[in-house]
């Protein structure tokens, strides 16, 4: 084992585990960290590796640590954490080059592990140049007198030549859908709208740039206002939560009035929830999924691969004129005890309103007039009456804050109502002429029960900053507010760059990362394939591949053949034909000498140049072992022979 | 019958035959089989697309596919790594006994791509490791140690690779009719018969100084007062002037007259004597039991006689 292998070895493994540290726990990070170096540090000063005893210590240290804080050595998270751990162990008693292939292939192995994480375009390219690093190291591994040069050239021939194959296989490997067998829990990380609500969980996510879906209209897309898309319903406040509370017996939904249709197609990001996003109500979808009394898709399974469905939607409608007693008790659960204030005011309103309508509109008019601000930044509510605190003192808040107190003011003064999380709004993306809806639009809002309307929609954040509903985000909070990169204003040459590469982004997603079986059925069927069977892609497949196999064969055996041109014999028919000009042809049949002497009794000023090139010919061409400075010597003479002075110039 | 239809399955495959000149690396005379590594990597491989399907990796399936393709790719890597390879049999020099034989191999690489990692190996696990620059001769010495007196043939040698990755071994067989002369170990001292030869009878050239005795080509090292600058001037090349004085006695190596009681012990110190007569500028000849040597000297002669004492008895 050289000392350059071993630093390759090192840098692969670095290269390649890299990416882990951001997930890693720390501890882990920084014992792979100084397995490396130490590692690295021995290779340097030539030391011994420790001793196995030591390895063993540490590895059952490591193993047991794990075990603490994973709970479980198997799963995603803890499976990779040992994983990589293991691998930095493993430098520490690399001494043969089998245990370099075992490096080798672990950090193969490694590679595929990323993915769990993230399978974006920067990733897969960073993955790529990993690749590259790691094919040289292995082509050192068998090779290592090879020079930087010729190794990187080797890796990379076979890098390029493996790419079309692997398109090949991509597009015709015969795809099973998955899983096989059943996922570990943790097995995708969750992200986006959780299930429940408190003062800070969606300005929390008003902070990252993650997209959560991305959405197609069929015809014109609707107004900014109107783009609500609703997700999870919450029931239950107990004063500081909204939780959906448990859910009460199905009843399926009624709709009456319905106008205004609108069809969209959502590619929803993977967020392990069993909940979809649908406009409004949805009264049509392509997926299997169940429409709840409140209004919520939701799917049997959580979702843990990117989806794509159809769906149509009304904007205008009437829902659920009839409401189940059950339910309106549901929609004005309070814990009474709390918020003294807000229920009097709550109070005040019902005996001076006429009707619930008055009520609603008194609430948002409450809003609207006091001295109320829309901040990504409330101050912390920390008291058990923090609707009190938020209402009548701090007056700073974010969507949660507005439609929480919002519907407790409804329930206090009898009406019923119930929050609704969701997405508000999406930037239009005109490259790729779809709408992508970011995490930092995420919104609550609120929907209360009015005799004779049924259930209506009411945004109090409407109220408050209205431009955050017709614009976005970053117009209605101040310009210093720390919003994500994305959702600020930004000069049109950035918004541009950003949208191209979204619309790169949305490809991508679509046709890499969601190739599945029904995606090859359809791509193959349009390139014209018909009956698709899984032995008639396996032929197809050996096919192509054999093909595009035996083109690389003909061109890669091609050079094996290739003569050196003889230098030699050339430069001396050139000399030939040189003297047949000036009368002097060699006649077939004779020898080097024997012309030599021909020319010399014809030409005296020649002779002497002219048999010494002869002489040194037939050496050059029958004397055996070839000696480079005599040849090349015979082709300067050669070169500077000349007919008629014959005269050798000296060089 | 299976063992003898297997026997001739590998003759007509492997084509077991002693060949001379130069040989040419074929296509029918590469084989290529996987390694452990390469079977490991397939089994690592299955792995990976296991877990690609069960967590419907789609890069995952990429990288699967690409590192199954450079394994199939780098096969053909393995095979262009030694096909249109030419190699012939080079001189083996003489070794006494317990010296190691060095086999010369000559290896030519007409194309414009180096050879990387070509193994020399010989059936009792000796390798060499070499490369072959493109469009280049190199010259491989293979080692083998002499352990008997006579002529040494290392059989069969297997030319592997298994570059660039490891995952596929090709091979093809070299037979050539090479072999080695290994003259007995000598013993480490004994002293020279005595001379029977009358006083002065026997004396013989050696190289000195005091009458002309030829030519001979330059080497690098010749004194420049000795270059035959009249030669040099008629165009015979640079020569070299050669002197000599005759010196030395003439005495007869007897293979009866080796103390030792056994015929390899008398070989053994019989090598030991004509390597100091040699050295000592002394006319010798040589008797064996199934012919005798007339006396000589110089190194032709000295040759001459270990190869008579290494062949001694030996079937031709």
């Amino acid at each position: 084992m050289n000392k350059p292998l071993i630093y390759a070895l090192l840098l692969s493994i670095l290269m390649v585990a890299a990416p882990h540290a951001e997930h890693l726990p720390p501890w882990v990070s920084a014992l792979c960290a100084a397995l490396l170096v130490w590692r690295a540090y021995l290779t340097r000063i030539g030391g011994a590796l420790p001793k196995r005893w030591l390895l063993t210590a540490i590895t059952f240290a490591g193993a047991g640590a794990i075990l603490i804080e994973f709970h479980t050595l198997f799963g995603r998270e803890a499976g990779v954490t040992l994983l990589i751990l293991l691998t930095a162990l493993k430098f520490m008693e690399l001494r043969s080059p089998r245990d370099a292939t075992v490096l080798i292939y672990l950090a193969c192995f490694i590679v595929i592990t990323n993915f769990f994480y993230s399978q974006s375009i920067p990733t897969a390219l960073y993955m790529l140049a990993t690749l590259l690093v790691i094919v040289t190291t292995w082509v050192q591994l068998n090779g290592q007198s090879i020079a930087l040069k010729p190794r990187l050239k080797i890796a990379a021939t076979l890098l390029l030549q493996a790419l079309p194959l692997t398109l090949v296989l991509f597009v015709l490997f015969p795809r099973v859908q998955g899983p096989l067998w059943g996922l570990p829990q943790d097995a995708f990380a969750s992200s986006g709208l959780s299930d429940n609500m408190a003062p800070g969980s969606i300005s929390r996510l008003s902070l990252s740039d993650e997209v959560a879906f991305r959405v197609v209209y069929a015809g014109p897309p609707p107004r900014r206002e109107q783009m609500y898309w609703r997700g999870p319903v919450l029931w239950l406040f107990d004063g500081r939560t909204w939780t959906p509370g448990r859910t009460a017996r199905t009843i399926a939904p009624e709709f009456t009035n319905l106008a205004q249709p609108i069809d969209y197609s959502v590619t929803l990001e993977p967020h392990n929830k069993t909940w979809l996003f649908a406009l409004d109500v949805p009264d049509r979808l392509s997926v299997a999924a169940d429409l709840t009394h409140d209004f919520q898709i939701v799917r049997k399974e959580p979702l843990k691969a990117r989806l794509r469905y159809d769906a149509r939607s009304h904007l205008a409608y009437r829902a659920n004129l009839r409401e189940s007693e059950q339910q309106i008790q549901r929609a004005l659960q309070l814990p009474r005890a709390l918020n003294p204030r807000a229920q009097r005011l709550a109070g005040q309103w019902r005996t001076e309103g006429a009707n619930d309508a008055a009520v609603t509109q008194a609430a948002l008019a409450y809003f609207n007039r006091e001295n109320f601000s829309y901040t990504l930044e409330p101050p912390l509510l920390t008291g058990m009456n923090n609707i009190d605190e938020f209402l009548f003192e701090s007056r700073e808040g974010f969507c949660e804050h507005y439609a929480g107190s919002f519907v407790f003011l409804m329930r206090a003064a009898h009406i019923p109502a119930r929050v609704v999380t969701g997405y508000q709004g999406g930037e239009y993306n005109e490259v790729g002429g779809y709408y992508i809806v970011r995490q930092s639009d995420a919104h609550a809002w609120a929907e209360v029960w009015l005799s004779g309307q049924g259930w209506v929609r009411i945004d109090p954040t409407a109220a408050i900053a209205p431009t955050r509903i017709e614009r976005n985000l970053a117009a209605a909070v101040p310009d210093n507010a720390a919003l994500p990169f994305m959702a600020r204003s930004a000069p049109q040459w950035l918004r541009d760059l950003r949208l191209n590469w979204d619309a790169v982004a949305n490809r991508w997603n679509q046709w890499v990362l969601g190739y599945n079986s029904e995606l090859q059925f359809a791509f193959l069927t349009r390139l014209g394939m018909e009956d698709i069977t899984w032995q008639k892609l396996a032929l197809n497949m050996t096919f192509v591949l054999g093909l595009v196999v035996a083109t690389f064969a003909l061109f890669m055996l091609r050079h094996l053949y290739t003569q050196r041109p003889d230098k030699v014999q050339a430069a001396w028919l050139r000399l030939c034909s040189r003297l047949a000009k000036a009368g002097l042809p060699r006649a077939p049949h004779e020898g080097a000498q024997d012309y030599a002497a021909r020319v010399a009794a014809a030409r005296p000023d020649l002779a002497e140049a002219f048999r010494d090139l002869a002489t040194r010919y037939s050496a050059l061409r029958y004397g055996g072992e070839p000696d480079e400075q005599a040849r090349q010597m015979f082709l300067q003479r050669a070169a500077t022979f000349k007919v008629r002075q014959g005269i050798i110039r000296a060089s | 019958m299976l063992t003898a239809l297997r026997l001739r399955f590998n003759i007509w495959l492997f084509r077991p035959k002693v060949e001379s000149g130069t040989v040419v690396l074929t296509q029918r005379r590469i084989f290529i089989l996987p390694t452990r590594q390469g079977l490991a990597m397939a089994l690592l491989l299955a792995l990976m697309l296991l877990g690609d399907i069960n967590y419907n990796l789609s890069l995952g399936y990429v990288l699967t596919f690409l590192l199954a393709m450079m394994a199939v790719m780098s096969m053909l890597h393995a095979f262009r790594n030694l096909a249109h390879l030419e190699v012939r049999a080079g001189r083996a020099d003489a070794v006494f006994c317990g010296e190691t034989a060095r086999f010369m191999l000559h290896f030519r690489n007409p194309g414009t791509l180096a050879r990387y990692q070509l193994v020399l190996r010989h059936e009792n696990g000796g390798t060499v490791t070499f490369d072959a620059p493109a469009q280049q001769d190199s010259e491989v010495a293979f080692p083998l140690a002499a352990t008997r007196r006579g002529w040494l043939q290392p059989g069969r040698l297997t030319l592997y690779t298994e570059f660039p990755l490891g995952l596929f071994h090709a091979w093809s067989y070299l037979h050539f009719d090479m072999r080695c002369l290994v003259y007995p170990q000598p013993v480490e001292e004994a002293a020279l018969p005595p001379s029977d030869a009358p006083d002065g009878a026997g004396k013989r050239s050696v190289a000195g100084d005091d009458d002309f005795a030829g030519l001979r080509v330059y080497t690098a090292g010749d004194a420049l007062p000795r270059i035959a600058w009249k030669a040099y001037a008629r165009e015979r090349g640079l020569q070299v002037k050669q002197f000599a004085m005759q010196v030395g006695e003439e005495l007869w190596l007897d293979f009866d007259s080796a103390p030792e009681p056994d015929t390899e012990g008398k070989l053994a110190h019989m090598t030991r004597w004509v390597l100091d007569a040699e050295a000592q500028g002394l006319r010798y000849g040589l008797k064996l039991p199934d012919g005798e040597l007339p006396p000589g000297d110089g190194p032709a002669h000295r040759d001459e006689c270990l190869r008579r004492i290494a062949l001694f008895g030996l079937p031709k």
